[in-house]
């Protein structure tokens, strides 16, 4: 598959809507960011919704030592009774008394916190004199008012880029840094995948824990691994890094066409790349078959999430052969998403934003085969007799990379062969496959 | 500000979000930043509600704060009436819209929208979720209700129920459980409130004799209101348990005008507890933590029900402090009176039960020290919004409470071959009741072991050996008790005879 010159595809006009946005907020980012990061802990500083919807999202596991919390603010903070730095100390001690074991303290700010402007990151600034290098604070932002979902991830990157302590001394500089929270599982195949391309000197950011790593100067390179890091691409070429240009990891195109990006940066020769990803190539498109039945020509509607949905929409129309209705994102990325757009079919609806009433008005007229949306809408479509596949799974799964192909195809088709299985219309052995 | 690793309410919109979601034709307005609508899911999928909750949200944005989050929350509300055509308009502020101060009462009132609008004024930095419904149910209560005098010749019989609500803990089936109960004891029940009703219910609600509140923090100020608007009486026995049940079913008849009736008791508890089977259960400790009603229901239940001894006793619900407080002395026990999970894991921890019975948060405390749980009130998650009919209240209720709560607790069998046989390879001491998870968690550290601050207590190699023969549901009061001894005595360093005389000494 060759991919069309980017340059010569005209910009499609996204459809843009103001109204509700049924969308997560960014904090919603610290439920896969604090399994990831392991010895990090992120505490909200906001009110007891942000708590409410950290212990609804999370809470159904059961914690023996939870890796999250909320500073919740009260009147009397509001009030201007207590000052609130004094109160946020408190709060910190008494956490890193009961958990000594914390390297990193994340402070995450919330709408509460941005719009009475409590400035975190002097918070973290002022602790970090008192507490570093035992434990390190950072903060960053995930309230609704700025971020949507993954961006809560984005800013916490970006802090940690910005992050100067974290920087080993010069001359220790990364060669590549994949940027994007993977599944670890993803991570050590790239790492695999790396080093029999003869790339050395790759740092995976986030790693697996927060302090050791990075160090960014101007002979790094960067790639993103995720469509939704605006700010830590931004914080990694304010160190010098250069970006390359990529679509994303998913699916065996989107996969060959990151790795080759990054072959071509670091000019491995092209035969190698070829010998070297041949293979798992094959793999890709064979487990990829199985699922090609129930997603052939089936046509789907993209609810707006996590910004992954151009990458998504591409995967399933070229791979699939999915027909694509409407591709919602919360937020289009112009430069990081060219690619991406460039490859979805002409005519195709784009919409940046949401009004969700008018959205689910389109949805319902244009009555796709699949509605891939988030959980409040999940349900309720259901229960109109649509099929659905919630759209969170796609943070929360691993599916990135070759051999993750065939199982990012499977979370499509799956909601259309239990639909199958349900209402009798499948073979039960076939569907079961 | 208040250090929060798991919080037992959520704000008060979400009491409101509750009342509106239980209700039919009332929708809800709530000026909220973008992702608030996470709300939606408890609904969605805690619950498994099949359509999508009655509330508009406004969703501003940072950029939006630059011009007028007033006007998009006008606009939100006539868009909401104009697409849902309520009977009802709730409008409101989540947390962060209350800091910007729009004022969503008064801005609705300039809209001139064509149906009834109700605003609600839920402080979000001090209220929580039970009062944000309650105040909300009220409200709607007050605006439908009017004030002119009830019909005559009410019949006597005739009732309203008045508390249950959507995510409330298995309201859907206490109330057929309360209304089956009620209607074969011959009641006439009216009018169901907030689950199911509609404004014009509400309206209906004096026109029934009295009123039954099932959930007090629901619907208590609302109760009383119709009490002194309307001089309507109010039973609030709530029917949790085979005695509070035919309690409440006698009060019931009592206002009813209906004669006394002995021999009401339709349960199994009392059989299979009555059994030699539960005999092993007898003064078991247990420690219940939740909201107020059902905390103080279970204690009942616990202690004079199944033969458990109530080790402690505590609420989130400062609002009803007082009555936890009181039930709390019936068993010799202070009550903890708290929100902050935090002190709750200490309680836990000091109290040794050998069961919890608590909320999802008190499952993660008896996680971390192993010991056995079950949930017995809100809040709760997706396991505890169960398809099979699953009431507390009522006879059936008591039959489910059972189950329950005896289905943590290692079996009989199990935990005499345990005393007598410690060092087999598959049951042993690190691993949990076998008829439980295959893989239940193995404690990292024993945390319900450390002897408590201030005590300074040594204990000999051979001691220390003897002591982990004590099975391990009762290692830490034991470890406890011969250190209270031993410090008493002024012993030391503990050795095996310390041991058994404190044994000896604390036989209970
Ligand atoms: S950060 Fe904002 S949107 Fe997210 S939970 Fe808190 S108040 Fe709601
Ligand atoms: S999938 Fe639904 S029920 Fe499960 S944790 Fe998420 S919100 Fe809760």
């Amino acid at each position: 598959m060759t991919l069309p010159d980017i340059a010569t595809c005209a910009e499609p006009a996204p459809l843009r809507q103001r109204g509700q946005h049924e969308v997560f907020c960014g904090l919603t980012s610290i439920i896969w960011l604090h399994r990831k990061v392991q010895d990090a802990f992120f505490l909200v500083v906001g009110s007891r919704t942000c708590a409410h919807l950290l212990q609804s999202a999370a809470g159904v596991m059961i914690f023996s030592e939870p890796r999250f919390a909320t500073a919740i603010m009260e009147e009397r903070d509001l009030a201007g009774m207590a000052d609130m730095h004094d109160e946020l100390d408190g709060v910190v001690a008494r956490l890193l008394e009961r958990r000594p074991d914390i390297r990193m303290l994340v402070l995450v700010g919330s709408c509460p916190s941005e719009v009475i402007k409590f400035d975190l990151t002097r918070a973290a600034t002022r602790l970090n004199a008192r507490h570093a290098p035992r434990h390190r604070v950072i903060a960053y932002s995930g309230s609704g008012i700025e971020t949507t979902f993954t961006q809560g991830e984005d800013n916490f990157l970006a802090a940690l880029v910005a992050d100067k302590a974290t920087s080993r001394p010069a001359g220790a500089a990364a060669k590549l840094v994949v940027a994007g929270c993977l599944a670890d599982v993803v991570e050590d195949q790239f790492a695999r995948l790396f080093s029999e391309l003869g790339l050395t000197g790759v740092v995976f950011l986030p790693g697996r824990d927060a302090i050791n790593g990075l160090c960014v100067g101007p002979e790094t390179r960067f790639i993103l691994a995720q469509p939704y890091l605006g700010a830590t691409a931004a914080a990694l070429e304010a160190r010098g890094a250069r970006r390359i240009d990529a679509i994303f990891p998913l699916g065996a195109e989107g996969t060959s066409a990151w790795l080759r990006a990054i072959c071509a940066a670091f000019r491995v020769d092209p035969a190698r790349f070829d010998a070297v990803v041949a293979q798992p190539k094959r793999r890709a498109a064979a487990a990829m078959a199985h699922y090609r039945p129930w997603l052939q020509a089936r046509r789907v509607f993209f609810f707006p999430d996590s910004q992954m949905e151009p990458s998504l929409a591409r995967f399933l129309s070229r791979e699939m052969g999915v027909a694509l209705l409407e591709v919602g994102s919360p937020y289009l990325h112009r430069e990081h998403v060219a690619g991406e757009l460039a490859l979805l079919p002409a005519g195709v609806t784009i919409s940046e934003g949401q009004d969700v009433d008018r959205q689910i008005d389109r949805c319902r007229a244009a009555n796709p085969d699949l509605i891939v949306c988030g959980l409040g809408l999940a349900n309720p479509f259901e229960a109109e007799g649509r099929v659905s596949k919630w759209s969170i799974e796609f943070s929360f799964t691993p599916i990135q990379g070759f051999e993750q192909a065939g199982d990012l195809a499977e979370l499509f088709a799956r909601p259309l062969m239990r639909h199958a299985i349900l209402t009798g219309g499948a073979d039960r052995r076939e569907a079961a496959r | 500000m208040k250090l929060s690793m798991w919080t037992y309410e959520g704000p008060p919109h979400v009491g409101a979000m509750r009342i509106a979601a239980s209700m039919q034709g009332v929708h809800y307005v709530l000026h909220a930043p973008q992702g608030d609508t996470y709300a939606d899911l408890l609904f969605t999928m805690i619950e498994r509600r099949p359509s999508r909750p009655p509330v508009t949200y406004t969703t501003f944005q940072a950029r939006d704060l630059a011009g007028s989050t007033a006007d998009v929350f006008k606009n939100a509300c006539r868009e909401a009436v104009a697409r849902f055509k309520p009977d009802a308009l709730l409008v409101g502020a989540s947390c962060t819209a209350e800091l910007l101060q729009d004022d969503p009462g008064g801005l609705a009132r300039t809209l001139d929208v064509p149906v009834p609008v109700v605003p609600l004024e839920l402080p979000s930095y001090q209220k929580k979720e039970n009062w944000g419904a309650a105040e909300t149910f009220y409200r709607l209560v007050r605006a439908f209700v009017g004030r002119s005098p009830r019909p005559e010749n009410i019949p006597a019989n005739s009732c309203n129920i008045l508390g249950p609500t959507s995510l409330g803990f298995r309201c859907r089936d206490d109330v057929t459980e309360i209304v089956r109960l009620l209607t074969d004891e011959g009641l006439d029940v009216r009018v169901v409130a907030p689950l199911g009703a509609t404004p014009a219910d509400l309206a209906r609600l004096p026109e029934a004799a009295f009123n039954i509140v099932l959930y007090p923090e629901i619907a208590d100020v609302t109760a009383r209101w119709l009490k002194t608007a309307h001089g309507m009486p109010f039973v609030s026995t709530i029917p949790i348990g085979v005695g509070a049940t035919e309690q409440f079913l006698a009060e019931v008849r009592a206002l009813a005008g209906l004669p006394v009736r002995e021999g009401l008791r339709r349960d199994r508890l009392t059989w299979y507890s009555r059994s030699i089977d539960s005999n092993y259960l007898t003064n078991k400790r247990v420690f219940i933590f939740g909201d107020a009603t059902h905390a103080i229901a279970a204690a009942r239940i616990a202690s004079e029900e199944l033969g458990f001894r109530v080790c402690g006793l505590g609420t989130y619900m400062r609002e009803f402090a007082r009555d936890v407080r009181d039930a709390a002395a019936k068993y010799g026990v202070e009550a903890l009176i708290s929100d902050d999970h935090l002190e709750v894991e200490a309680a836990i921890v000091a109290a040794r039960p050998e069961l919890v019975l608590g909320t999802q948060m008190e499952r993660h405390i008896a996680k971390r020290l192993r010991v056995p749980c079950a949930v017995i009130s809100a809040p709760t998650h997706v396991q505890d919004f169960p398809a099979r009919y699953s009431p507390q209240m009522g006879f059936e209720g008591a039959n489910v409470i059972f189950d329950s709560w005896v289905h943590p607790l290692m079996m009989g069998l199990e935990e005499h071959l345990l005393q007598m046989f410690r060092d087999d390879f598959e049951f042993n001491d690190g691993a949990a009741a076998s008829h439980l998870h295959p893989q239940a968690p193995k404690p990292a550290a024993a945390p319900v072991e450390t002897a408590p601050a201030g005590v300074i207590a040594t204990w000999t190699l051979e001691a220390e050996r003897e002591l982990q023969k004590v099975p391990f549901f009762v290692r830490g009061k034991a470890r406890r008790n011969t250190e209270l001894f031993a410090q008493g005595k002024g012993i030391h360093p503990i050795t095996v005879e310390t041991l058994y005389d404190a044994k000896a000494h604390f036989a209970r």
